[in-house]
């Protein structure tokens, strides 16, 4: 890797969106406004924002990544820049680092804003502490970012991008184990969830409620996210042809 | 001795062939010409000679080296059809994004800001510039680190006459130091300011010379009635050779 180029992409995705106030509002106040409407929507029985709180924590940033690399993927191609970078000394590794980088840093801050006022005003207990919340935020928004990039080589347009969100991520979350937990589910749906990375990110988020240090089962769940994550770059770097037909 | 050599390249896209066996040079040093009405295969050449067009075959060779080899990318400025830089960067955010991929310092960003005439609007973002402005911020960056060939895809489009006349006199500029460029336009007044022309139409080069040779193998003055003549005589490779 190198990393002049690497930083520099990182900085110039962060600049495109600083020159996007409307939307790094919306990146950093929305999902604490849902988490606080999800607190009062369930005011009657507080053990559901309990439970649900952490895995929200999580979700947010994988959804948000994925729309936002996607739809950044889609324009890099259709407006003529990213078959212009590939003629550039930029490699494909610092191209997809410097994405990483600079979403990783917009996911930190987005995780840590939410997890400060669940934590605080909302009251929200996390017994392993605010730091693994966040943590597991930051490898579920590369997540987003890595699947976003890999499914973005597969839409011409921004508006076929937004549709990849339903087609995509909503399986995932209906799966993860936030709705109904996968034991509970049929033998096939219970496949399917174990193959979905989110599942693992989801089992970690609600092993952190509970446990009061980084368990084995965390840090495999850990793990196993990463390697997808690992896995959905690779993919994605093989969809960033230089030659094209 | 020849900055590019194109030898028998043929190119389909979408199950069409879009390039049929296409010969052809540019020396070095040069501002040469790639001409013809839009769809004719244009941007597809440029593409082929950058690295970016999957060839469906013969050679395509840059700078004594094969098209899109990684020594290459120091060494070939691009600028694409579609704007190709970012609308939501400034001018110099711009400019010192693709300074820095190209490994030159940030003084050559604004220096090269300058050159295309835009030291007055770095600031601004490139989505609330004109066309003209922002052609030109495209153009700047494929200027970065003084490439040794510039290939520019319809650089002039939408410019208003006293800019395009600049342009050419900093593509001459360029030309004197030693750069080679190869622009492509569909506007035949300015195929007057190329020191060598290629005409391509439907996927194969009609004419290949200087503009004074294709004015003197048709007996036209004016050089859009030298290609209309040659494309009445039937735009096949042999009237190539007429023009050469």
């Amino acid at each position: 890797m190198t990393t002049r180029p690497m930083l520099a992409t990182a900085a110039r995705v962060l600049s495109q969106l600083r020159h996007d106030r409307r939307t790094v509002a919306l990146l950093l106040v929305v999902p604490v406004a849902l988490l606080t409407l999800f607190k009062y929507v369930y005011q009657s029985a507080p053990p559901v924002f309990d439970r649900i709180g952490p895995i929200m924590l999580g979700l947010f940033p994988f959804v948000t990544m994925f729309l936002v690399t996607s739809i950044a993927m889609v324009r890099e191609r259709t407006s003529g820049t990213l078959e212009r970078l590939l003629t550039t000394p930029l490699r494909k590794l610092d191209l997809l680092a410097g994405y990483a980088l600079a979403f990783g840093l917009v996911a930190l801050a987005q995780a840590g804003i939410a997890a400060a006022v669940a934590i605080g005003p909302l009251g929200l207990t996390v017994s392993a502490g605010v730091s693994v919340v966040v943590g597991l935020a930051v490898i579920n928004a590369l997540l987003g970012m890595a699947l976003g990039l890999f499914l973005s080589a597969f839409a011409s347009t921004e508006f076929q991008a937004v549709q990849f969100l339903p087609a995509a991520v909503l399986p995932q979350v209906l799966l993860c184990g936030l709705l109904a937990p996968p034991e509970q589910m049929s033998t096939v749906l219970r496949w399917a969830s174990d193959v979905l990375p989110l599942t693992y990110a989801v089992d970690a988020l609600t092993e952190a409620r509970t446990a009061t240090a980084v368990t084995g089962a965390m840090a495999t769940d850990a793990l196993i996210v990463l390697c997808c994550i690992v896995a959905a770059l690779a993919l994605g770097a093989a969809t960033l042809r230089r030659r094209t037909p | 001795m020849n900055a590019i050599e194109v030898s028998g390249l043929v190119v389909d896209r979408g199950g069409r062939r879009v390039l049929h066996g296409i010969d052809c040079t540019v020396p070095t040093g040069s501002v040469t010409g790639l001409l013809g009405p839009s769809g004719g295969g244009k941007s597809t050449l440029l593409r082929a000679i950058v690295g970016v067009q999957r060839v469906t075959g013969g050679t395509v060779s840059v700078l004594g080296q094969p098209a899109g080899s990684a020594r290459l990318r120091r060494r070939v400025g691009y600028t694409t059809q579609e704007l190709s830089v970012y609308r939501d960067l400034t001018a110099r955010g711009n400019a010192h994004y693709f300074a820095a991929l190209a490994g030159v310092p940030a003084a050559a960003a604004d220096e090269a800001l300058r050159d295309v005439g835009l030291g007055g609007q770095v600031d601004l973002l490139v989505g609330r510039m004109s066309g003209g402005q922002a052609a030109r911020v495209s153009l700047a960056c494929g200027l970065l680190g003084r490439p040794d060939l510039l290939v520019l895809d319809e650089p002039t489009v939408g410019l208003d006459p006293v800019l395009r006349r600049d342009l050419w006199v900093l593509f001459a500029e360029l030309a004197a130091a030693g750069t080679t460029l190869l622009i492509s336009s569909h506007v035949m007044d300015e195929a007057g300011r190329c020191q060598r022309l290629l005409l391509l139409r439907e996927g194969r080069i009609i004419a290949d010379g200087t503009p004074a040779e294709i004015r003197s193998a048709t007996g036209k003055d004016d050089l859009e009635e030298a290609f209309l003549r040659l494309i009445e005589l039937g735009g096949g490779a042999e009237h190539a050779e007429v023009a050469r």
